[in-house]
């Protein structure tokens, strides 16, 4: 009970950080209409950024936040050198076109850092562990990670439902052309939402950070999974993304969890072990498709198309 | 296909010629890293004429193609392991289950279309990808190593290089010619026709997801084919095989070569991967001649370049090599 408390706690911790990444992947899907390989890149900046932030400071908290800025910097210039001419093309074309960034961010990271990764190491007081049901204790410092992200979605919706900046958003996304030939700067508010977007996937990675390596290419696979959580939630769909990740969270940690012992029952026991991780991508990836099958939309579409 | 004098003939009839006498010059130059280079080359070049024809002639844009490089290495090397060498066994079930595990991606996924349409061919590949992960008695995540090429009793030995060479040159060439009979075809024509207009072709009465299916199938056995190559070449299969920034790879030769021309892709992985092992020599004396003397750590970054010029092309040059080619000539 103990463990499935802690298995539970660790999916929904996980299905955060995929939130922060399909957030500002859907948004700049559901509004741009573009497909960003580049996002996990992203990601990846914002680790680099907070490490080498933090190594300056030598604060925590001062690091991320210089880190934010830093990756809401880089993702505007990037959607003003290399993404803007992609607008209207092919989807194909922006899958190649950003899979090119990707080659290139990679490249540019073992340049500016060297190949080796980096750690940061989080400060001392968010080393322990909280008892969060009597007799459960749980690391501080995911629980610190749920509580911001789901800030972050908070303020996000605010954005979005409850100011002009968000209305202007939703309203490009149902009709681009209408948006701007009401005078409003269309140009400017998708740089903006592409600078959104780079925050939140740059605020994920360094909110993981701590909790593995910052090393290079480490945005790739967890990037795949945010197009999954996007595509079952319903592409430009906040709310969809949210409820997906918080799924594709929960399945993939409690497969990983409990999967292997299932299968230790019919099979040998590394049989299982090595089934687990294998056993609970299959049941993301087979969520996806029976989603994609049966509702091609998403589980939550979003309203506005 | 006209046999007229043009420069996208001339490029053609060279790159063929080169790729005939590769084995020549390297018998003559002792250089066997060209044999290397250009047996790796000649395979992908399958794999991308193969993603080619539905990509470019049917609009299945798949991003899981290297699942089938997975599944046909996969199926030598396990077989290998499990000590059936024979060629005759292995490569028959490689191409089966490659063309079952297509058309079981395809059943559903050709009901999607766009964006969706590459998700879950991603998804599908990415799948494939964590089961060989799983595979513990093969490898997990480190790979396998095969010990024995497959054995065809004697007709042929893969173990001799150049005979290796030239049988996967025999097989790209029968694959060209394949795809270029196919999409000239009634059946490429109705492919083609679903690429503009599916609902279209439906209305006037052509059942298109079957003709789709069925390309998607094909494509899948011709990869999987490449796969089996490929883990004969290089004697080890890991899960690297078929990771998605390997399926990247093999639209983006598919793209710089230039899609929807049955050669493009041939183009396109003879420039990207002796672009790979060329731009390091490029940037080396770049250094040089920027600094004076050889700096060699610039070396290292030819992928600064790589990934620029991918957005370049896709933004200035959509038809890839083959349509600057054709410009060229329309002046």
């Amino acid at each position: 009970m103990l463990y499935l408390i802690e298995q539970g706690l660790n999916g929904i911790q996980l299905g955060m950080l995929l939130f922060l990444l399909a957030a500002g992947l859907t948004l700049i899907f559901g509004i741009m209409d573009l497909v960003n390989l580049a996002h996990g890149s992203l990601y990846m900046l914002g680790a680099y950024f907070a490490a080498t932030f933090i190594g300056l400071t030598d604060s925590f908290l001062a690091g991320i936040a210089l880190g934010l800025v830093a990756t809401l910097v880089a993702g505007m210039v990037l959607e003003v050198i290399a993404i803007r001419p992609l607008y209207g093309r092919d989807h194909l074309d922006h899958v190649l076109g950003t899979f090119g960034l990707l080659i290139f961010f990679n490249e540019l990271v073992r340049l500016i850092w060297g190949p080796a990764g980096l750690t940061i190491s989080l400060p001392a007081e968010m080393l322990t562990a909280v008892q969060v049901l009597p007799g459960v204790f749980y690391p501080l410092y995911r629980l610190v990670i749920i509580v911001a992200t789901l800030v972050v979605a908070l303020l996000l919706y605010v954005l979005v439902m409850r100011t002009r900046l968000g209305m202007l958003i939703r309203a490009g996304a149902s009709n681009r052309e209408m948006v701007g030939a009401l005078g409003v700067n269309i140009k400017l508010l998708y740089t903006l939402v592409f600078g959104l977007g780079a925050a939140l996937a740059g605020f994920a990675g360094m909110m993981q950070a701590p909790l593995a390596f910052v090393q290079i290419g480490m945005g790739e696979n967890i990037l795949i999974l945010a197009f999954v959580v996007i595509i079952i939630g319903g592409i430009g769909s906040i709310r969809g993304a949210f409820v997906a990740a918080v799924m594709v969270g929960l399945i993939d940690t409690m497969g990983r969890a409990f999967l292997p012992d299932l299968v230790r029952h019919f099979l040998s026991y590394s049989a299982g072990s090595s089934a687990g991780p294998a056993l609970s991508s299959m049941l993301i990836y087979t969520l996806m498709a029976a989603v994609l099958v049966f509702r091609p939309e998403g589980l939550f579409p979003a309203t506005s198309k | 296909m006209s046999l007229r004098f043009s420069l996208r003939n001339a490029v053609v009839g060279a790159l063929l010629a080169v790729l005939l006498l590769v084995p020549v010059y390297a018998a003559l130059s002792g250089n066997t890293f060209a044999m290397t280079l250009f047996t790796r080359i000649v395979i992908l070049a399958i794999a991308a004429v193969s993603l080619n024809l539905i990509m470019g002639f049917g609009g299945m844009v798949s991003f899981g193609h290297a699942a089938y490089l997975g599944i046909g290495g996969y199926v030598v090397g396990i077989l290998a392991k499990e000590g059936i060498n024979s060629g005759f066994v292995q490569w028959p079930l490689a191409l089966l289950l490659s063309g079952l595990f297509a058309l079981g991606v395809g059943a559903l996924s050709l009901r999607t279309r766009g964006v969706y349409f590459i998700m879950i061919t991603l998804a599908f590949a990415q799948v494939v990808y964590y089961v060989a992960n799983g595979l513990d008695r093969y490898g997990g995540d480190d790979g396998l190593t095969i010990q024995r090429r497959s054995d065809f009793a004697g007709v042929v030995d893969l173990s001799n290089r150049t005979l290796f060479y030239y049988l996967c040159l025999v097989v790209l060439l029968a694959t060209l010619y394949a795809v270029w009979r196919l999409v000239n075809s009634r059946f490429g024509l109705v492919i083609q026709g679903a690429r503009s207009n599916d609902r279209r072709m439906n209305a006037i009465g052509f059942p298109t997801f079957r003709y789709r299916l069925t390309c998607f199938v094909i494509a899948g056995v011709l990869c999987g084919l490449a796969g089996v190559l490929l883990a004969n070449h290089t004697n080890f299969i890991s899960p690297a095989l078929m990771h998605w920034t390997r399926s990247g790879d093999l639209i983006v030769m598919a793209v710089l070569g230039g899609m929807g021309t049955v050669f493009g892709p041939v183009i396109g992985a003879v420039v990207l991967l002796v672009m790979e092992e060329a731009l390091p020599f490029l940037i080396g004396i770049a250094s040089h001649v920027a600094t004076g003397k050889e700096v060699a750590a610039a070396k290292e970054y030819w992928q600064l370049i790589l990934g620029p010029m991918l957005l370049l092309i896709v933004l200035y040059a959509r038809g890839g090599i083959d349509g600057l080619m054709a410009s060229v000539r329309r002046g």
